[in-house]
């Protein structure tokens, strides 16, 4: 447990440093999704959007942000030729798990952040059940991490990283966004907290099971 | 050598060219009295033959499916090329299949929904399944070395694999099915294969299912030999 652990923290805390000095992914990102916002509020513009049709955006818009940020923490180990490093100084599980550590948390700002824009500039958009909404956003987050930092451990080993990367990752979480998005609707029509309980189940045992699969599969990926 | 493969060819042609006989010309009539008349069913009426055909094209893309995935599992434990091989020519069949079963669901659909596409759970489930094997060739074209091609296709295939079961979970809480067999339908929630079939239909289904699947096993091993060959002619 200590070898598995400790590594992990570190390789997350040289992933978080890394990023807070260069602060690479976060402006890209946040530039990203003001742009996404803004053309969908142009689009949108004095019409009444149904809240069924938003809260499929909202997730539209998680989904590319996420796409077109969390391959970054496996693509530049590669693009900066320190992967032979890491696999010297330590095995693969704690690669792993600290590189999900680390999407999960640039997932889960991110979301938090794409969330209070939405409910701030869509006046539209409003959740009755704020409960369910904050518990969809962080399972949610965690769902997307865990699927996209296995994909993201694939995709830095092919020649397309950017174009590939949304292509291999639609189709895997596809089940999850179908998900989200539906309990999004529930947040937004006011439903009990006990009836979204199916969908945080749902969630939870897909990020479990993505992320078990993960672990036995990204010794394969890792090792050249 | 030469015989074996003959004779199983051969015992799978005769199989199915029976199944498109009596999947085809076995009559449909009210009040089946005959073993080889099959009774109207209400709202399908003659279009329930597709059922003969377009059921087991899914399933044998559910095989092919399964295939490459223990194939791809075979292969990271062995690290054996040709489990590799068997990999490709498995998920290149499940695509011909699923493309098959789509664009059979998808005529059907025409004629007893009224559109060719509804964005029911089981269309859904198939256009994800297209999207799986697209997803696993592009990611293929993108690998130059082989090992890593290998490798990285079978995680993947893995990967989409335990993930597919989700559907089954999620696609009843999102939607209402329209297919013959899905929640809503006189049937209930079962599988369109225990949908209230007559003896001889079923059969004739069961028959139909084995018969595919057999065919499968056939081009299978047909693309394994010819892809085997290539690999051999290329080495010359």
């Amino acid at each position: 447990m200590k070898s598995l652990f400790i590594p992990a923290y570190y390789i997350f805390l040289k992933d978080s440093r890394s990023e807070l000095r260069t602060r690479y992914a976060l402006n890209a990102l946040f530039m990203f999704v003001v742009t996404a916002l803004s053309i969908i509020l142009f689009s949108i513009g004095s019409e009444a959007v149904s809240s069924d049709v938003l809260s499929g955006i909202l997730w539209v818009v998680i989904f590319f942000s996420s796409m077109s940020g969390l391959s970054r923490t496996f693509v530049s180990e590669e693009e900066r030729g320190t992967v032979a490093t890491l696999q010297l100084l330590t095995r693969p599980t704690p690669v792993y798990v600290g590189k999900l550590t680390f999407n999960f948390f640039l997932t889960l700002s991110l979301n938090v952040v794409i969330s209070l824009l939405y409910l701030l500039l869509i006046n539209n958009f409003v959740i009755q059940s704020p409960a369910i909404f904050w518990t969809t956003i962080v399972l949610g987050s965690a769902a997307i991490a865990s699927a996209s930092t296995i994909i993201a451990a694939i995709i830095a080993k092919a020649n397309t990283k950017g174009t590939l990367y949304p292509v291999l990752s639609f189709p895997i979480m596809l089940p999850l966004l179908m998900t989200v998005m539906n309990a999004t609707r529930l947040a937004a029509e006011g439903a009990f907290f006990a009836e979204a309980l199916g969908e945080f189940q749902i969630l939870i045992s897909y990020t479990v099971v993505i992320t078990t699969a993960s672990i036995v599969l990204f010794e394969y990926v890792w090792k050249d | 050598m030469m015989s074996k493969y003959l004779i199983g060819k051969a015992i799978v042609a005769l199989w199915l060219t029976l199944i498109i006989i009596a999947g085809f010309a076995m009559p449909m009539v009210v009040s089946p009295q005959q073993w080889f008349e099959l009774p109207v069913i209400p709202a399908l009426e003659e279009k329930a033959r597709i059922i003969f055909f377009h059921v087991p094209m899914a399933w044998t893309t559910l095989v092919a499916f399964f295939a490459s995935m223990i194939y791809g599992m075979l292969y990271l434990k062995t690290k054996n090329m040709d489990y590799d091989l068997r990999s490709v020519s498995a998920a290149g069949l499940g695509t011909m299949f699923c493309v098959l079963a789509t664009i059979t669901g998808s005529i059907w659909a025409k004629f007893n929904w009224g559109s060719f596409w509804n964005w029911d759970p089981r269309e859904t489930s198939i256009f994800v399944l297209l999207l799986i094997y697209g997803a696993y060739f592009a990611l293929r074209s993108a690998l130059d070395v082989e090992e890593k091609r290998a490798t990285l296709s079978a995680v993947y295939s893995i990967i989409a694999g335990v993930t597919a079961p989700f559907f089954i979970f999620v696609m009843p809480r999102i939607m209402t099915g329209l297919h013959p067999g899905a929640q809503g339908d006189e049937g209930g929630s079962m599988p369109v294969a225990q949908l209230h079939m007559p003896a001889n239909m079923r059969v004739v289904f069961f028959a139909s299912l084995i018969g595919f699947t057999l065919l499968y096993f056939w081009m299978f091993s047909l693309k394994v030999r010819s892809a085997r060959l290539e690999i051999k002619s290329q080495q010359l």
